[in-house]
């Protein structure tokens, strides 16, 4: 609770590897996580997509781009929500939920392209897009953006790690605060690319209309990508506010403890405002493109379950939440409006997608795609947890105390 | 329901079209002899009212390309009743439909689309069409991201998954290496019953179109790939649903009917299927000229309102101080009439000292906000 208990690292010891070596039960089930991770990825790498995969060719893209890249993109949305919020907006209170943003946004992105490795057949051929690019490709547009937006994510996330490394190396302190005079610049840059990337990945559908239900194919689909990213985005930084009181309660200074709730309340009241107009657009362009009879079968039930009770539901507990002041709540909220974001994306990529094959057909992850998950997800959070117990991310570094920026 | 209907967003499809694509590239370098809708090119008519499900395509195509031998022979004739696709290791093959509570038997292979899905999603620009008519891949520079199997209206494109090292996506070449000797595709040439037939795409339209109209009742009244999907090299004609009974051409509606039991998509449209994504596309250079601006502004007002609301609370600050400094004078000056020059003096000096001592507290507690 009270300060005194951060352990900042100094010039003679950089390194506070304890909470992570320590054999806790956390720490045990991490290990054993990455050990299994390990295995999947040699035979991944070693035998080829198909020897731990489900994939076939009726279903190119399973698991890893359905929960991986959509949602690892979606859920990473938090950087740019909370940026513009604080630097654009001028909401200022909320400056201690900014480095907790864009730390959990750079390596969700970060590890979107590790993830996005597994699936590639030529991972190494990434870069070819940049030698022979498909301009007519909607992929390239995500790979453009997505390259770019880590780059700019790691710039602005760099501060961090630089004051951290300051003592030692004090001529990083030049490049610290060029990148602090360039907050601005890097907020407008990110959310510019964000807004491109985020909806080109509802885009990405767009070529397929035979293959995906028309209750969620729709050309407006970039729209509902991008409007979702911003719920899921203020619904990230609560529900990694969550976790992170519990887990690492003990590195949040005053300031961040003080602030934590009003941020909570104010994202809550974003989200719902943002949760409602989503809705509202699904049901609009539902209506529009005369949808309404298939509201009486199987995936119109089903579509009904993903609205009511994942985007309205979620809608009204967080302006219940922010209106009664009550965090616990937004927190629920924040749980349900996320798992309702992840539906969505497993709705377009997997469930509601080839819904005219037959069911023999059909495609449920195996065991090797579901470990690379978990395993990448781990790896979040191991190197989130490592940055949390080196670099100034939830207290402000005492020797950068009261700067303005 | 067409789909198509919903095509624009934003409404920039010139803006997209005009980023440049292999097509367009490929029609402006192929100039004069290729005219609109591939009309000049090679494509390949299957009349599968001819077609008997012997399987000798099949043969023909994995003879004609080296591919690997399947487990069950091609003399097995029951594999026709599942309901196969083509694959990497099967470029073609032959499934039997029930239309109607009749058996018919149609080919399945790549179509090679006048303007290809697979080619307007391929981000590292594998796929080209050709002005011969062929929809080519290259394999060296694929990325193996599989987004022109998700793009493909027709499942064809297989992938190699078991591949550990150099995974591609396969999928019928049109035989192109035999095209450019003068020889037939492997699959028509191997067909017994004439149910393939090879030429210029106007030729086939105009071949088809003849059949139709010289065996009434024979035919659906549509060709499917005239302009399915913008337009296909292969085409498809299918039996009609009652033979004798309809000596007119059928309506459309009928041949949907037929068609959809052939597993032949008659929902998508007749433009090509990466235009849906342009409007998409088109935006992009709108976000990226405008979006800065919007934000821009956004922080300006940011700023501008933030400097008015500090320049209204100087005003009110220096207002009250200076109603401070006015009282405490006019204290001072009676203070001097009653008690003497001396007493005011001393009164100055503990105000003027006890205002500066409160200055310094409100400038350490303002710090202490900020931080």
């Amino acid at each position: 609770m009270s300060q005194h208990s951060i352990v900042i690292p100094t010039k003679d010891k950089l390194f506070n590897l304890d909470p992570l070596t320590k054999p806790t039960i956390g720490n045990i089930i991490t290990w054993i996580i990455l050990a299994v991770g390990l295995v999947v990825t040699v035979m991944r790498f070693g035998l080829g997509i198909g020897a731990v995969a489900n994939l076939d060719d009726n279903w190119p893209w399973g698991l890893w781009i359905g929960f991986d890249l959509l949602c690892g993109v979606c859920l990473a949305a938090g950087g740019y929500f909370t940026t513009v919020a604080c630097y654009v907006m001028g909401m200022k209170h909320f400056h201690s939920a900014v480095r907790p943003a864009v730390t959990t946004a750079f390596l969700g992105y970060a590890f979107v392209v590790v993830a996005l490795l597994y699936d590639l057949g030529h991972p190494w051929r990434l870069p070819y897009m940049f030698f022979f690019p498909g301009t007519t490709s909607v992929l390239f547009e995500v790979g453009l953006c997505v390259a770019t937006y880590v780059t700019v994510l790691f710039i602005e996330f760099s501060v961090a790690p630089m004051e951290w490394l300051s003592g030692k190396f004090p001529w990083l302190l030049k490049y610290r605060k060029i990148v602090i005079r360039a907050t601005i610049l890097l907020t407008i840059f990110g959310v510019t690319l964000s807004t491109l990337h985020q909806s080109s990945l509802g885009s990405l559908y767009l070529i397929a209309p035979e293959k995906l239900h028309p209750l969620w194919y729709s050309p407006f689909m970039p729209m509902f990508f991008f409007v979702s990213s911003m719920a899921a985005g203020a619904s990230m930084v609560i529900f990694e506010g969550m976790f992170a009181h519990k887990g690492v309660h003990n590195y949040m200074d005053e300031t961040h403890l003080r602030e934590a709730d009003g941020v909570v309340l104010s994202f809550a009241k974003a989200a719902s405002f943002i949760l409602f107009a989503y809705f509202m657009i699904k049901l609009i362009d539902m209506l529009v493109q005369a949808n309404i009879p298939y509201l009486f079968t199987g995936y119109g039930a089903w579509w009904l379950v993903e609205m009511l009770g994942f985007i309205l539901l979620p809608a009204l507990l967080y302006a219940k939440g922010s209106r009664d002041g009550n965090v616990t709540l937004c927190r629920i909220a924040s749980v349900n409006a996320v798992a309702g974001i992840v539906l969505n994306r497993f709705n377009v990529s997997m469930i509601a997608f080839n819904y005219q094959l037959p069911p023999s057909d059909g495609y449920f992850p195996s065991i090797g795609e579901i470990c690379i998950s978990v395993f990448v997800v781990t790896l979040i959070v191991t190197a989130y947890r490592f940055i949390v117990y080196h670099m100034p991310v939830l207290y402000e570094h005492p020797d950068f105390k009261g700067e303005e920026h | 329901m067409n789909r198509r209907k919903f095509l624009t967003i934003l409404g920039s499809a010139g803006v997209a079209s005009s980023l440049g694509t292999t097509l367009t590239a490929t029609k402006a370098e192929a100039g004069a002899h290729v005219f609109p809708n591939y009309d000049e090119s090679y494509g390949v008519l299957h009349d599968t009212t001819r077609c008997i499900g012997c399987r000798r395509c099949e043969e023909g195509c994995n003879k004609a390309n080296d591919l690997p031998k399947p487990d069950k022979p091609f003399s097995d004739l029951s594999v026709t009743s599942q309901r196969r696709r083509t694959s990497a290791d099967a470029w073609t093959v032959v499934n039997k439909y029930v239309v109607d509570g009749k058996p018919v038997f149609r080919k399945l292979q790549c179509f090679h689309c006048n303007d290809p899905a697979c080619a307007s999603a391929c981000f590292a620009k594998c796929f080209s069409k050709l002005p011969n008519g062929v929809v080519t891949y290259e394999g060296s520079q694929c990325v193996g991201c599989r987004y022109c199997m998700i793009a493909c209206p027709f499942y064809v494109p297989g992938f190699e998954y078991d591949e550990a090292l150099d995974p591609l996506v396969q999928k019928c070449t049109f035989c192109e290496h035999r095209l450019v000797e003068g020889k037939l595709p492997g699959c028509v040439e191997a067909c017994p019953m004439d149910a393939l037939t090879f030429g210029r795409r106007s030729d086939l339209i105009r071949i088809a179109r003849a059949r139709i109209n010289e065996n009434p009742g024979k035919y659906v009244n549509y060709i499917y790939g005239e302009e399915d999907a913008g337009g296909t090299a292969w085409m498809v004609l299918a039996p009609a649903k009652d033979g004798k009974g309809s000596p007119l051409p059928q309506n459309p509606i009928d041949a949907g009917h037929t068609l959809e039991q052939m597993d032949l998509n008659t929902h998508l449209g007749n433009r090509p299927m990466g235009e849906l994504t342009y409007g998409a596309l088109g935006a992009v250079p709108m976000i990226v000229a405008f979006w800065p601006v919007l934000f821009g502004g956004a922080y300006a007002i940011t700023k501008r309102r933030e400097a008015m609301a500090k320049q209204a609370q100087d005003a009110v600050v220096k207002e009250a101080h200076e109603d401070v400094v006015a009282a405490v004078d006019a204290a001072v000056r009676k203070l001097e009439e009653t008690e003497g020059p001396g007493a005011a003096e001393r009164a100055r000096r503990a105000m003027t000292e006890a205002l500066k001592a409160r200055e310094a507290e409100a400038a350490h507690a303002k710090h202490g906000e900020d931080s």
